[in-house]
């Protein structure tokens, strides 16, 4: 970790510009996606197609931001791969989710860059994204699929919608986690920065390897 | 078939209620295809191209008189004909009138998630509205009879109408005009049913087809275009007639008990995020700053 991590009012960068930017072109996109993907599965949802710019648009448009959030997810999956695999000690924070859930922070063990639930989330995000991005290539395209083969279509109508269920109820925790249910998060995505106490308090390994390395170097 | 009208009874991808479900007495229209007396001449094919306007595309030659291999976006029509070798080594040419068959339970309508879409009859037609079509070929993976097809120019769905416009002024659809061995008959599904069951006893009874019969499959609640077949235990012979036609599985599942888990789930979701946060609230972080600077030498 580098000295440019700690900035001289005490607070850390957690997130690189490069990590929101990405993050954010993700989350725009998938805006876009839920909302149209909405009205494709609801009658009564079909008003949002509407909204986000016409029914027939928003057909034409859903794939093309589809790819794009794939892209910003393989990305992610670049920058972030390593830091998201499994570690011994997330089976000891799991067993201890209860308190987690609760806000009762200091009985839960000391977690690195990301806890496991982090991680579950963006995994989740990712094996789901692979699946709606092999799915969604053929529903993009049907009339490419030969009736011989429409046993592909079959399976996409199913997996694309179940693997994009899944997706939301991950978007939906990650949204209320990252705004109402943590102080601290949001703003670490938009500036970057978290204080050195939310930093201690939720991510202990990661804040001392940050801290301690930085001091080292003083 | 004065009493037909375009009252409709199901509009695919719509909340809320249907204007014409189950208001009026209607007759269900339904055409009788008797394949045993088709000659393959293709005057079906070209009034269906006359009446509906549509435009021309290149033909193929496969050494047979298939000269377009299925059914596409501007021809709606197709005869399709096959060399069949029967159990006593003689050889048939099977030819069959392929369109929309105009299903009691229609796939493409439930498949469909554009509002008004797609919308069925009360006379049971089945007919795509193209200015709500969305282009997305959902209905093409709902058919089980390979019907709905893609336009690249127009970037919608097309396929037979069973010339809804002639119906509702009390004509009969062009291919059944156009027709001369009379082997396509209109009328309502009591009536052609009634006269198919009866040719295929006659082809029982008097000409040696001992499995004639009629195709008018159950397991899309019957169809309002029927078959009389040579031999109604191998549909599969007449250019891949299913023998046993429903709406996909996978469509199914994702239209009913998905949905619902679905949405129950998104519903729970949302509810259970606002209760958490009126039970618990959020993790507030001590900004135990002094306690901080103390544990580590600070610069």
């Amino acid at each position: 970790m580098s000295e440019s991590q700690l900035f001289p009012d005490g607070q850390i960068l957690r997130y690189s510009f490069y990590e929101r930017f990405i993050h954010w072109v993700a989350g725009v996109s998938y805006l876009y996606l839920l909302f149209t993907g909405l009205a494709f599965w609801s009658p009564w949802l079909f008003w949002l197609a509407v909204v986000m710019g016409g029914t027939t648009v928003s057909r034409e448009l859903h794939p093309w931001a589809g790819l794009l959030w794939v892209i910003s997810v393989l990305l992610m999956y670049r920058m972030w791969g390593s830091e998201m695999r499994e570690s011994r000690a997330d089976k000891a924070w799991w067993g201890g989710i209860r308190h987690y859930i609760r806000n009762e922070d200091d009985e839960m063990p000391s977690v690195d860059r990301f806890n496991p639930g982090q991680k579950l989330l963006f995994w989740g995000f990712f094996w789901c994204g692979i699946f709606m991005l092999l799915s969604g290539l053929i529903l993009w395209f049907p009339n490419w699929i030969p009736w011989s083969l429409r046993f592909l279509r079959y399976f996409a109508v199913i997996v694309h919608p179940v693997a994009a269920l899944l997706t939301i109820g991950l978007f939906m925790i990650h949204v209320y986690m990252g705004t109402a249910a943590e102080p601290g998060a949001f703003g670490s995505m938009i500036r970057g920065r978290v204080s050195r106490a939310w930093a201690r308090e939720l991510h202990r390994i990661w804040f001392d390897q940050i801290v301690g390395g930085g001091s080292a170097r003083k | 078939m004065s009493q037909v009208t375009l009252e409709i009874r199901a509009i695919s991808g719509h909340a809320g209620s249907v204007p014409g479900a189950g208001v009026k007495r209607e007759f269900e229209v339904c055409k009788l295809i008797d394949t045993t007396t088709c000659i393959g001449c293709k005057a079906c094919e070209v009034a269906c191209l006359e009446w509906n306007g549509l435009t021309f595309s290149e033909t193929t030659f496969n050494n047979s008189y298939q000269t377009m291999p299925e059914t596409a976006w501007n021809y709606w029509n197709l005869i399709k004909f096959n060399e069949h070798e029967r159990d006593d080594g003689s050889l048939m040419l099977l030819m069959r009138k392929d369109q929309c068959m105009h299903c009691e339970e229609p796939g493409c309508l439930a498949a469909c998630p554009a509002d008004g879409a797609i919308v069925q009859y009360a006379n049971g037609i089945v007919d795509f509205q193209q200015d709500r079509c969305i282009g997305c070929g959902y209905c093409m993976t709902g058919c089980p009879f390979n019907i709905p097809k893609f336009s690249p120019k127009a970037r919608k769905v097309f396929k037979c109408t069973l010339c809804a416009d002639r119906v509702t002024q009390g004509l009969e659809p062009a291919c059944i005009k156009s027709c001369p061995t009379g082997c396509l008959h209109f009328g309502t599904k009591a009536e052609m049913k009634e006269l198919a069951e009866n040719r295929a006893a006659q082809l029982r009874e008097h000409s040696g087809f001992a499995n004639a019969g009629v195709y008018d499959p159950s397991g899309v609640g019957g169809t309002h275009v029927i078959y009389v077949l040579h031999d109604a235990t191998n549909p599969e012979a007449y250019g891949g007639l299913p023998k046993d036609p429903h709406i996909p599985w996978t469509v199914r599942l994702w239209k009913s008990p998905l949905k619902w888990l679905g949405n129950l789930a998104l519903i729970g979701g949302l509810v259970g995020i606002f209760a958490h946060y009126m039970r618990f609230g959020p993790k507030i972080v001590k900004e135990d700053e002094e306690k901080l600077r103390q544990g580590e030498k600070q610069p």
